[in-house]
C-alpha cells in the first residue's frame, strides 16, 4: 500500500538527522511491500485533516524554530483533527516542543505552539545533554526500551494525567525531574530523543508504520511480518549501555 | 604559580626589559619560572606515555595564572594571528605558517591543540619567536581574543558541528559577534564574505578583508542537505544563490531584504580542480593576481588558501612569497594523508561533521571512487557524542562505487546502519569496532599495490595515526609538522 507522510517544514527543522528516521520508515515499509509517498509541508502550505497516514515534524535550532512557530501554531486545529481521526504522528525535539500549547522564553516571552500535545516548555538554564534510555509499553503489556540522545535547553511539563511516551531508565527526560519521558496522543508520539531515534529503536518505527496504515485502511492494526534486526539490535544495545554509563542524570 | 619572587632572581631575568621596573619585571621573572616548570611537565607527560604533552602544562598554568597568556602573547614583536572556523582551521594555520615562516619565527600550535590550555602550552615553550600563529577553537575563540589581543583575525565558517558540545550555530555566531566587537580598532578581521554568518561579522569593521570564491562554473546544482545557515541574517527570509559551493558557502542574496555576499578583496577565480592531486586558480588580491598550483584537493581547501593568502596579506607578506608558500604546502595531519604500508596504501581523509564529510566525499568523487573502504566512528568528546550527524552526510556517492567497507569504530553499529538504510548491501559490508583489526582487514582487502581509503573521525584517526606510527609508518604527531 501507499502510506502518506507529511514532513512537516523539512527545510527548516532537521538538525538531528531527521532524514534518517524517514529513511528508516521508507525501507521497511518496502521491505513488507509498502510504499511510503513524503510531502513536503511548509510555511503557508494548506495542511488537509484526511491527507496523511504520518506526519512527521522534527527538531531545528533556536532560529529555525522562530521562524516556523507562527505556521506550525495556525496549522493546530489541522493537524488536531487529523490526530483525531487517527492519524500517526512523531514529533522528535523542537517538533515536540512546538506541538505543546507554548514555550515560555527566559525573558519571559511565549510562544504559542499548536496545541496537540498537553504540556508546556519553560526555557532552562542549562542544556540538557546526553544519551537516554526510556522503559515503555507502546502496546499495554509489551514492554520495550527506547535508546537515545537528547540536548535540549527547555524543560517540557506534561499536564496532570497526560501520558507520556516512557519512564526514564538513564538521562534527563521531559525535564530532568519528574522520570517521564516524551507524550503520547492516540497514535501520536513526542519525544527529545533523536540520534536518529528510529535507525536503533526499530520496535517503534514498525509501530509507527502499523499505526499510519491501520489510518489507511480504516481497520484495526495489524502486526507487520518481523525483519531480521540484528543490526538495530546491536546498535540498541550500545547506545543503552551508553546511556548508562554516561547519560545525564536526575 | 603561588611562587613568585619579589626581586630579581638568579638567571631568570634575562629576558625582562629591566626599563620597565615593578610588576612587568616580577611578571617576566614570573613566567621565566612558570616557562621552566611547563617544558618540565611536558617532558614528564611526554616520559609517562601520555601522547605529546601538548596542552598539559598550557592546562596548569591556565588553571593558576591564565593572566600569563596575555603577557606571553605580548612579547611577540610581530603580534598575534588567530585562525578560526568550524573546518579547516588546522589546513588555513598550516599553509599561513608554511607561508609566513620564511619572513617570521612563529610560536604556532600546530599539534591542533587548539583549545585555551594549548594555545598556553604553545606561547609557554615559543621562546624567542615572533609571531603567534594559533588555530583557535571557535567556542575558545572569544576568550583567547581578548587576552591575546590580535594583530589578525581569520574566521572561515560556521558549519553545524558536535551541537552536544558548541550548541547552536546561533549560539556561536552570537559568541562571535561579542568578540569582533571587543577586538581593538587596529586589529584586521578576516572573513569568509562566502559564509552570510561569518560574512556579517565584518559589516561596519574598517580595513576587513573579504575573501570569496568566485567561479560560477564549480556551483553545486542545489544545496546540500546540511546547509546550515539558508535563511537571511537580517530578515530571515531564504537566500537565494547564485551559485552554492560548499555547503552553504557561495553567492547568496537575499530577494526580501536585499542583503548579499559584499564584494571580495580576495578571490579564487578560473578555479580547476585536478582530481585527489590538487587545484590550479587565480589568487586574486588588491595587489594583483597570481595563478597558484595547490597540492592539496577540493575547493573546500581553495577556500583554506584563500583564509591563509588574506591573512598574510593583511601581514604585508608580498604576493609571490604568498603563491609559492602555498605551492610548497603539504597536508595537516590526518587531514588528507597518504601512508605507505609496505606494498600497499593508506589514504586517510579526517571526517568530523556534515560539512567537512561531504568535501571528503566529493574529493573522492574527483579522484574517482575508491573500491574499499575503511569508515571509523567514535563518540568521545572531542567526536561529539551525538553520532546522529553521519545521517546528514551524503554518503551516497561512495556507496555506490565502493565494492567492500569497513565499518568500525565504538559506534560501528550505528554506521553500518547508516550504510544498510541507505542500500547498501549487508553482504559487503563487515563490522570490526576494534580499530587496529580494522585497519588490517582494510589492508587485506588492497591487492598489493592498492589504495585503502580511510575516513576516520578525530579520536579514530588520532589512534590510528598512533597504530601507524608504532608500526614505523608515520612520524608521532607531536614530532614537528608531518607531511
Amino acid at each position: 500500500m501507499r502510506i502518506r507522510v507529511g514532513h512537516l517544514y523539512p527545510d527548516y527543522l532537521n538538525i538531528y538527522a531527521d532524514r534518517g528516521n524517514i529513511a528508516v520508515l521508507t525501507r521497511r515499509a518496502a521491505l513488507r511491500g509498502h510504499e511510503l509517498d513524503v510531502s513536503p509541508i511548509g510555511l503557508g502550505d494548506e495542511l488537509v485533516p484526511g491527507a496523511f497516514d504520518l506526519l512527521y515534524i522534527g527538531g531545528g535550532q533556536d532560529r529555525e524554530q522562530a521562524l516556523v512557530a507562527p505556521d506550525l501554531a495556525a496549522k493546530g486545529t489541522a493537524i488536531g483533527a487529523a490526530v483525531a481521526a487517527g492519524a500517526a504522528l512523531l514529533a522528535v525535539c523542537g517538533g515536540y516542543q512546538l506541538l505543546g500549547r507554548g514555550y515560555r522564553g527566559r525573558d519571559g516571552s511565549w510562544m504559542p505552539g499548536a496545541a496537540l500535545f498537553p504540556h508546556e516548555t519553560v526555557a532552562g538554564e542549562s542544556r540538557m545533554i546526553g544519551d537516554v534510555l526510556l522503559e515503555c509499553e507502546l502496546e499495554p503489556g509489551v514492554a520495550t526500551t527506547i535508546a537515545g540522545f537528547e540536548n535540549h535547553a527547555g524543560r517540557t511539563l506534561l499536564d496532570q494525567g497526560a501520558t507520556p511516551l516512557g519512564r526514564v531508565l538513564a538521562g534527563f527526560g521531559n525535564d530532568g525531574r519528574s522520570g517521564f519521558e516524551g507524550c503520547r496522543v492516540r497514535r501520536a508520539v513526542g519525544t527529545y530523543l533523536h540520534g536518529p531515534l528510529l535507525p536503533r529503536n526499530p520496535q517503534l518505527a514498525d509501530w509507527l508504520l502499523s499505526q499510519s496504515l491501520a489510518h489507511l485502511t480504516g481497520g484495526p492494526v495489524a502486526a507487520l511480518p518481523p525483519l531480521d534486526d540484528e543490526l538495530e539490535t546491536l546498535a540498541h544495545a550500545v547506545s543503552a549501555q551508553r546511556a548508562r554509563d554516561r547519560g545525564g542524570g536526575r | 604559580m603561588q611562587v613568585v619572587p619579589n626581586g630579581p632572581v638568579d638567571g631568570v631575568g634575562a629576558r625582562v626589559d629591566r626599563r620597565t621596573p615593578g610588576t612587568l619585571d616580577r611578571m617576566g621573572a614570573r613566567l621565566e619560572l612558570e616557562t621552566r616548570a611547563a617544558s618540565l611537565v611536558a617532558r614528564l607527560s611526554r616520559a609517562a606515555g601520555k601522547g605529546g604533552g601538548t596542552t598539559l602544562p598550557g592546562k596548569l598554568i591556565w588553571k593558576v595564572d591564565p593572566g600569563a597568556v596575555d603577557a606571553l602573547a605580548a612579547r611577540l614583536a610581530h603580534g598575534v594571528v588567530i585562525v578560526s572556523a568550524t573546518n579547516g582551521k588546522t589546513t588555513t594555520s598550516a599553509m599561513a605558517a608554511r607561508v609566513l615562516e620564511s619572513a617570521h619565527r612563529l610560536a604556532w600550535n600546530h599539534s591542533g591543540a587548539n583549545l585555551a590550555s594549548g594555545v598556553a602550552s604553545t606561547l609557554l615553550s615559543s621562546g624567542g619567536a615572533e609571531l603567534g600563529l594559533l588555530e583557535v577553537d571557535e567556542f575558545a575563540l572569544p576568550e583567547i581574543a581578548r587576552r591575546v589581543r590580535p594583530r589578525v583575525v581569520s574566521l572561515g565558517n560556521l558549519f553545524r558541528d558536535q551541537l552536544d558540545r558548541y550548541g547552536e550555530l546561533e549560539h556561536i555566531a552570537e559568541r562571535w559577534r561579542a568578540a569582533v566587537a571587543g577586538l581593538p580598532q587596529e586589529t584586521i578581521l578576516v572573513v569568509n564574505a562566502d559564509d552570510p554568518l561569518v560574512g556579517a561579522l565584518a559589516d561596519g569593521r574598517t580595513g576587513a578583508v573579504r575573501f570569496g570564491v568566485d567561479d560560477a562554473r564549480l556551483a553545486r546544482p542545489a544545496l546540500q542537505h546540511a546547509a546550515d545557515s539558508k535563511y537571511c541574517v537580517r530578515c530571515g527570509a531564504p537566500y537565494a544563490y547564485a551559485a552554492a559551493y560548499v555547503g552553504h558557502l557561495g553567492d547568496y542574496r537575499c530577494r526580501a531584504c536585499g542583503h548579499g555576499r559584499p564584494p571580495l578583496d580576495v578571490a579564487a577565480r578560473s578555479i580547476e580542480l585536478r582530481g585527489l592531486e590538487g587545484s590550479s586558480f587565480d589568487l586574486v588580491t588588491p595587489a594583483g593576481s597570481r595563478r597558484v598550483r595547490l597540492p592539496l584537493p577540493g575547493l573546500y581547501n581553495v577556500y583554506n588558501a584563500l583564509a591563509a593568502a588574506s591573512v598574510s596579506i593583511a601581514l604585508e607578506t608580498p604576493l609571490d612569497d604568498v603563491a609559492a608558500g602555498l605551492e610548497g604546502f603539504s597536508a595537516a595531519f590526518g587531514r588528507f594523508e597518504r601512508i605507505e604500508a609496505g606494498d600497499r596504501r593508506i589514504l586517510m581523509l579526517l571526517i568530523k561533521n556534515p560539512a567537512g564529510a561531504n568535501e571528503a566525499v566529493r574529493t573522492l568523487e574527483e579522484g574517482g571512487l575508491p573500491p574499499t573502504l575503511v569508515v571509523a566512528l567514535n563518540d568521545a568528546i572531542a567526536d561529539g557524542r551525538d553520532v546522529s550527524w553521519i545521517w546528514d552526510v551524503d554518503f551516497e556517492p561512495l556507496l555506490a562505487g565502493a565494492q567492500r567497507i569497513v565499518a568500525s569504530g565504538d559506534r560501528a553499529a550505528e554506521l553500518a546502519l547508516r550504510f544498510t538504510y541507505a542500500g547498501f548491501p549487508a553482504g559487503r559490508l563487515e563490522i570490526v569496532p576494534e580499530l587496529e583489526a580494522a585497519l588490517d582487514r582494510g589492508l587485506e582487502l588492497v591487492a598489493p599495490g592498492g589504495e585503502l581509503v580511510v575516513l576516520p573521525t578525530y579520536t579514530a584517526m588520532l589512534r590510528l595515526r598512533a597504530i601507524a606510527a608504532g608500526r614505523g609508518l608515520v612520524q608521532p604527531y607531536w614530532r614537528g609538522r608531518s607531511t
